[in-house]
């Protein structure tokens, strides 16, 4: 069992939790995740270790609520248990000291995972610049926290209503004309996103890594649901990954295989709806 | 009585196909006994019995038969579990056709006595009454990590234990009994035998840390520091191969290891009350023809599918899988295309398969070992309608675990290389079953995992008698 041990929300879908796992915190590295199974007919759910606090034994983990997963995931609370916790799993970022500034993009609940790479970058000596947006105001967080492991923090968001207003695109290519020396770039976030960041990056041919979110089950290589295709490679992004080299990444097939089970998660979500009106499938 | 006056080999019960095809249930519902003493009076009580030579692990064969046949059922169970550890799953899913019972006296003039099914049904009869707990030797306090929880580890571990150590096993997955809960179906091998045998472990002081991936929670060189004296990889073979073919990443195409996860499991089969989809199409190809293809085919259709193909490159007599499940697949309804492979599976517009281009092969001249290997008929390409295809042409080593060993001698495919009492090129690390051998049987991961056992202990007693000299 993995007590919860802290709870922060961020938004109506946007939540935090410290979980108690010392093992899994022990190893754990930037860059890497971790899965959890809420109860027992729960799903496994693939989370980015967005801290970890070793002494204490604590992971934390960011999420925002898509499905009935992360929906009913978002109802626990400090307290309770979480029934299974395995991890730390991928592989970590490659992490040195680079001949020039890292730029570092966040988009969404993708501000989680950048921050324990941001932190790494900048202790191995890097100049990092770091850029956070999201749709609205309401959706950012932890901009101090972020502030703190990087150079120059660019906030933006979709609608002007906190920061610069526009995409996280802009801001990035303002920061390529300044620094023309940029060495690579890190983006994660929605699909949409880092592709459109890979775009932006190609031109200057500035290595340019990704995280990719495919679905999962196992998280250990041996069922294949998380298959990526990176140039002619067929990559299984929890072992092989999560991060690749966004400008081989086949980000339109990564998309259409993320709908794979979209009919069944309406039907998931209408269950949680209905979840208390009680009755059983009756097949076990 | 001479061969000829045996009587006919007594008939397994089984749910009506046209029922099963819709249900999860077991297949086959194990005999009664007045089925099973009369079954056990067809063993010819040989001096030298054959059959326990088709054994892996050389079970009592004849021994405990006879006492099937005295119907002193208890001294059929001890005379049993003397060799098997797990005789409940091993008499549902051994191929005994190429086994025990090919070698039966009986079966060169009739049908080979069905030492499988009287397995099971001893098994069986002692889970109803419970099963007492096995000795065990005095406490060692001497400590033994096994890594994997599949039958190669489970049965490392129960031997380790009744030899008095204190047993730590680390699973990946969140259950223990590797292929035998994520991989075999309900309807062949119910959980709940599996989980008997699991508590079974817990009752001899093994103690289980699930969600513990070696190779990134913690590792074998840890572990040996951490005072354990042994480790055992008992890590199986769970990595999915793929054809290599056009359109292998599109929507709809499963490895049969998620398919097949999804719904043993993951319980995918009561979704969405537990919580993890499965999806299969109204047009199904199984890429294979194994234990797996089979089980990916019958769970498909389970599962609602209206047509279920077996794609397999060679012919009938070749299929690997075990008689009686091709058997159970044909009267379910599987269909069989032999002497067909895919050579591209077609997707439309939004990433999902809608059809699959295969090829038909014919067999050719007898090769240097005398079996007829198949060749493409030019010009045979034809165009299948289908909206899932679930791959399974066999798995190859996980490397989580070997990848983080330092100087572990693998083979060229990734496999541990070890001896026959599981030493491998590391004092102290052992290893067994499908990381061994390669994608092989339950019954000779068990085997593998007695033997490691035995060489643990010999290893541990040696050393420390070393120490205190
Ligand atoms: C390595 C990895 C790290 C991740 N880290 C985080 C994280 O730190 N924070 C976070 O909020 N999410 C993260 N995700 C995504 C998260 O796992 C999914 O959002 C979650 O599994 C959805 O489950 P659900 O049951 O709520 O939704 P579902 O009902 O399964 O899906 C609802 C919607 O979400 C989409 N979806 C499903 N799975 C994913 C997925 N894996 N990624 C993106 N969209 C998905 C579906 O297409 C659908 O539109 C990560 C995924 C991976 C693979
Ligand atoms: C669908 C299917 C049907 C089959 N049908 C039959 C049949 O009818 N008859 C038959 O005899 N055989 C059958 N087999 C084959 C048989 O199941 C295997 O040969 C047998 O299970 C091998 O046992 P094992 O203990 O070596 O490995 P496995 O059963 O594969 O167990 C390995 C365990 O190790 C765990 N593990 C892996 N890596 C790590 C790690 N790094 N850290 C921690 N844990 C790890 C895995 O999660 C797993 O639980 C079938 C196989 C499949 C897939
Ligand atoms: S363990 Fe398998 S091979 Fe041996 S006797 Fe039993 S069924 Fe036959
Ligand atoms: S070979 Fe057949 S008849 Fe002979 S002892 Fe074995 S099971 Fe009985
Ligand atoms: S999640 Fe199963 S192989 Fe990656």
């Amino acid at each position: 069992m993995y007590p919860i041990v802290r709870k922060e929300i961020f938004s109506p879908t946007v939540k935090l939790f410290d979980i108690k796992a010392p093992l899994v915190a022990a190893k754990a590295q930037a860059g890497q995740f971790f899965i959890l199974r809420a109860d027992e007919k729960g799903e496994r759910i693939p989370l980015t270790i967005a801290d970890f606090d070793r002494e204490e034994g604590t992971i934390t983990a960011i999420f925002q609520e898509m499905g009935a997963g992360t929906k009913r995931l978002g109802q626990l609370e400090v307290g309770d248990n979480i029934l299974d916790v395995v991890g730390p799993l991928g592989v970590p970022s490659e992490i040195e000291r680079f001949d020039g500034p890292v730029a570092i993009v966040g988009g969404g609940v993708g501000i989680a995972p950048i921050y324990p790479i941001a932190r790494a970058l900048k202790a191995a000596g890097n100049e990092v610049f770091a850029i956070i947006g999201a749709r609205n105001k309401e959706l950012l967080f932890w901009e101090e926290k972020m502030a703190s492991v990087s150079s120059q923090l660019i906030v933006c968001t979709d609608d002007g209503s906190y920061g610069r207003k526009g995409f996280v695109t802009d801001a990035l290519k303002d920061v390529y004309e300044a620094n023309s020396n940029l060495n690579h770039v890190w983006a994660i976030g929605p699909m949409p996103m880092m592709r459109a960041i890979t775009n932006v990056t190609r031109p200057w041919s500035v290595k340019t890594i990704v995280s990719m979110n495919p679905l999962m089950m196992d998280g250990t290589g041996m069922c294949g649901a998380c298959r990526v295709q990176v140039g002619n490679e067929t990559k299984f992004a929890c072992v092989d990954g999560p991060e690749f080299d966004g400008h081989l990444v086949d980000f339109d097939l990564a998309m259409k295989r993320l709908s794979i089970y979209k009919d069944e998660e309406k039907r998931a979500l209408a269950a949680l709806e209905h979840q208390h009106q009680g009755g059983g499938c009756g097949c076990h | 009585m001479s061969l000829k006056q045996r009587a006919d080999r007594q008939g397994m019960p089984c749910q009506d196909p046209r029922v099963r095809r819709h249900n999860f249930q077991e297949v086959a519902l194990g005999y009664t006994k007045e089925q099973a003493m009369e079954e056990a009076g067809r063993c010819l009580q040989c001096k030298k019995p054959k059959c326990r030579e088709g054994c892996p692990v050389e079970v009592l064969i004849p021994d405990f038969i006879q006492a099937v046949a005295e119907g002193d059922l208890a001294k059929a169970a001890v005379l049993l579990k003397e060799k098997n550890a797990l005789p409940a799953i091993c008499g549902r899913v051994c191929p005994q056709e190429s086994q025990c019972e090919a070698k039966c006296i009986v079966g060169i003039k009739s049908e080979p006595v069905a030492i499988g099914r009287l397995e099971r049904f001893v098994a069986d009869w002692e889970m109803r009454q419970g099963a007492p707990c096995p000795e065990q030797a005095p406490r060692k306090g001497k400590k033994v990590a096994v890594v994997g929880a599949g039958p190669a580890g489970l049965t490392c571990a129960a031997d380790l234990a009744k030899l008095g150590y204190e047993v730590t096993i680390f699973e990946a997955l969140h259950t223990a009994g590797g292929v035998l809960m994520y991989g075999i179906p309900e309807f062949r091998l119910p959980k709940d035998i599996v989980e008997q045998e699991i508590d079974n472990l817990r009752k001899l002081g093994v103690e289980m840390q699930f969600n513990s991936v070696v190779g990134k929670a913690t590792n074998v060189h840890e572990l040996l520091a951490n005072g354990y004296e042994a480790v055992f990889l008992g890590t199986g073979a769970g990595l999915p191969n793929f054809m290599g073919i056009p359109g292998e990443n599109l929507c709809g195409v499963f490895s049969a290891n998620e398919f097949l996860t999804r719904t043993n499991l993951m319980k995918g089969y009561c979704f969405p009350e537990f919580q993890t989809p499965v999806k299969v199409g109204r047009k199904v190809a199984v890429l294979g023809a194994g234990n797996v293809a089979m089980d990916a085919a019958r769970t498909a259709l389970r599962l609602g599918a209206e047509e279920v193909h077996i794609i397999y490159r060679r012919s009938e007599k070749e299929m690997p899988a075990r008689a009686e499940e091709i058997e159970h697949a044909h009267e379910e309804g599987v269909q069989f295309q032999l002497l067909t492979s895919p050579v591209e599976i077609i997707g439309d517009e939004n990433g999902w398969v809608k059809a699959m281009k295969c090829v038909r092969f014919e067999l050719g001249e007898p090769d240097a070992s005398g079996r007829r290997s198949p060749v493409a008929i030019p010009g045979s390409e034809y165009i299948m309608d289908i909206d899932t295809v679930i791959v399974s042409i066999g798995t190859g080593p996980n490397p989580l675990a070997t990848k983080s060993v330092s100087d572990l001698e693998l083979n060229r495919k990734g496999n541990i290389v070890a001896d026959e009492d599981g030493r491998t090129s590391i004092p102290g690390v052992f290893a067994g079953g499908d990381i061994v051998t390669g994608a092989a049987t339950v019954i000779l991961a068990m085997g593998a995992g007695k033997k490691s056992a035995r060489a643990i202990d010999e290893y541990v007693m040696a050393k420390a008698a070393e120490k205190a000299i």
